[in-house]
């Protein structure tokens, strides 16, 4: 790739990178919401100072090589596993601060399990869950979240009741567990969306701090790629499709359930 | 002080384990092994460990490789079918080379099988199991005692050369009652420094990472080759077996684990009538004593091997012996244990297909 030189004499500074990212290119392609949710959530680590105590869990997906970028001590887990190796760092060094990072697949899939089973357990971790309700890596098959009638590589007539079951609601089922303190759901697609979610991302480590039980922060993301629509596209169709069934905003706050959710991200004008 | 105890085979490995300083314990009940997580339940919590029932072997395969990561001397014991819902993870394990110790109780299957005691397990153990190319140290106790005597060594080999370690019991080791004694054994003296591990990055060193994933195939290459040295050094060092009576032997039995006990009864009998029969016990699975067996091969008549399952040690007899002298086989299956009297009677037969030259 060519280096971009910019000569910066004489201009004021107004964003560094972090510390807590490291200096490498990221694969991911253009638009895709993990660059944004990997630099937001090394911005809270380092705004924190706990670079030295967090301990991240990458999964199997587009994310899996994370910690190439994050410039912390990290586990690799296997495909849906995070919440259990989580469970195993936890439980050892329970002064660490530990997140896990996790696709729609990984956490909603493959791993049902052991979510549903670190959330009731109330382990004292932050899992950060990206769903954009496709399976980007090998190439854009259906995943557990992918909305009915969404055109996927393996939904080639788009998902639908009969032979696909219905989207799952993952974030709204571990709400309902006891263990889970702090239930959010948030985006990425517009930068009002970025700021709410490093608030839910800075909240969610204070309370791992205080030991109060699992935070799950749901970020409706989207793929570019996956989708076959440009970015802006992508974060269009992400407000019009994904919204009304994955609605964003508080799930659960200090340990309760919200009735009704608060609108996190700014209302459409069309 | 060393202290002398009466346990069950599965309640010694879970005191040693105690005892060897094991730092946290993940598993999920199964018969005939469920006597460790109960009794680490209870003893272990009380002593400080951390021990957890958690939702199946995956999760607790998986809860190993994070706490062994994060530098704890982490345990997980299961029986047959537990042991192969863990697999993925031990594959992850002994690619992101990280020390831990298991112990399969084995039970008779395949399926669901029975939960009598079999050696039906063998071929998983020590050729592999899980995906790609690696191994486990696999340690076969014969005895309650070495029950708990190989959750020390199981600690310290794992340790020493961040390979994970299986203890590949049976039903009945596990189950049945017999005198152990404890040893003097200071955790402090044995565990290592594990620099690499995940506490936190200090600012004075780079990320640790714990990972399996090399997507450049150079870089998979090295780290195969890196893992194929490493069983190299474990195949030169780590070599157990016990020699049962062989010094005078024509024929020599090879049995590990509850068979090897009964063995030694064959042997009993067979020399009251003047038949110099002896024993190779392999106490290390992995690395196998193949040169111990090719030079006894050079002045016996034959190997009788005897396992309880359909022949699986016998290929790994068969490779030390490489044709020299004959190789029979005896085994029962799903669950049953041979006596020593049916197995002395195979053994004769044996003998005459070696003494009239027929094929065995």
């Amino acid at each position: 790739m060519e280096e971009i030189k910019v000569d910066t004499n004489g201009m004021e500074i107004v964003w560094e990178k972090p510390e807590t990212l490291t200096d490498t290119y990221m694969h991911y392609c253009p638009g895709c919401g993990h660059g944004v949710v990997h630099k937001i959530l090394m911005e809270v680590i380092e705004d924190l100072g706990i670079q030295d105590k967090t301990i991240g869990v990458a999964p199997v997906g587009c994310s899996v090589i994370a910690y190439n970028y994050m410039n912390i001590d990290m586990q690799e887990a296997a495909h849906g596993r995070a919440t259990a190796v989580a469970t195993g760092i936890k439980r050892v060094l329970p002064d660490k601060l530990v997140f896990t990072y996790q696709g729609d697949g990984d956490l909603a899939a493959i791993g049902t399990a052991e979510t549903i089973h670190a959330c009731n357990r109330g382990e004292n971790f932050l899992i950060i869950f990206i769903n954009n309700g496709i399976y980007g890596m090998t190439g854009g098959q259906m995943a557990p979240t992918s909305i009915l009638g969404m055109v996927t590589s393996t939904t080639p007539e788009g998902r639908e009741v009969k032979t696909q079951g219905y989207p799952i609601k993952m974030t709204e089922i571990v709400a309902t567990l006891p263990g889970t303190y702090y239930v959010t759901r948030q985006s990425v697609h517009t930068p009002a969306a970025v700021r709410y979610l490093k608030k839910a991302i800075e909240k969610s480590f204070k309370i791992q701090m205080e030991n109060k039980g699992t935070c799950l922060i749901e970020i409706v993301s989207n793929c570019p790629s996956g989708w076959k629509m440009t970015p802006v596209e992508a974060n269009k169709w992400l407000e019009k499709n994904m919204f009304p069934f994955f609605p964003p905003g508080d799930i659960k706050v200090d340990g309760k359930l919200i009735e009704k959710k608060a609108p996190v991200a700014p209302e459409k004008k069309e | 002080m060393s202290e002398i105890r009466l346990m069950k085979g599965n309640e010694a490995a879970a005191e040693a384990a105690i005892r060897a300083g094991c730092d946290v314990y993940f598993g999920y009940p199964i018969t005939p092994q469920s006597e460790v997580i109960e009794y680490l339940s209870d003893q272990g919590r009380k002593r400080g460990m951390i021990v957890m029932q958690v939702e199946s072997e995956v999760a607790a395969i998986n809860m190993i490789y994070g706490a062994a990561g994060a530098g704890a001397r982490a345990m997980t014991t299961s029986s047959s079918p537990g042991i192969s819902l863990m697999q993925e993870g031990i594959s992850y394990i002994a690619c992101a080379e990280l020390p831990c110790l298991l112990m399969n109780v084995n039970r008779g299957g395949p399926g669901l099988g029975t939960i009598q005691p079999s050696q039906g397990d063998y071929f998983q153990s020590v050729k592999g199991g899980g995906h790609g190319d690696y191994h486990l140290i696999v340690l076969a106790p014969a005895s309650v005692q070495e029950m708990a005597s190989f959750v020390y060594l199981g600690f310290d080999l794992a340790d020493k050369y961040r390979n994970p370690v299986l203890i590949l019991a049976d039903g009945a080791l596990g189950q049945m009652m017999e005198k152990v004694e404890f040893p003097d054994y200071d955790p402090k003296e044995h565990k290592k420094p594990k620099p690499w591990a995940t506490t936190g990055k200090t600012p004075d060193r780079p990320p640790n990472v714990i990972t399996s994933l090399h997507l450049q195939t150079e870089d998979m290459e090295k780290i195969n080759i890196r893992l194929q040295e490493k069983y190299r050094q474990i195949e030169k060092n780590e070599v157990r077996y016990e020699l049962i009576e062989t010094d005078d032997a024509d024929i020599v039995l090879v049995a590990y684990g509850l068979a090897s006990r009964i063995c030694q009864r064959v042997v009993e009998l067979a020399r009251q009538n003047g038949l110099k029969f002896g024993i190779v016990r392999p106490i290390t699975l992995y690395p196998y004593p193949y040169q111990v067996i090719s030079e006894l091969a050079d002045r016996v008549q034959g190997f009788f091997v005897v396992e309880m399952n359909a022949g699986q040690m016998v290929e790994d007899v068969k490779i030390g012996v490489n044709g020299k002298v004959p190789v029979g086989f005896y085994g029962r299956m799903g669950g049953i244990i041979p006596t020593a009297e049916e197995i002395l009677s195979k053994v004769h037969e044996f003998i005459s297909k070696i003494e009239t030259k027929e094929k065995v």
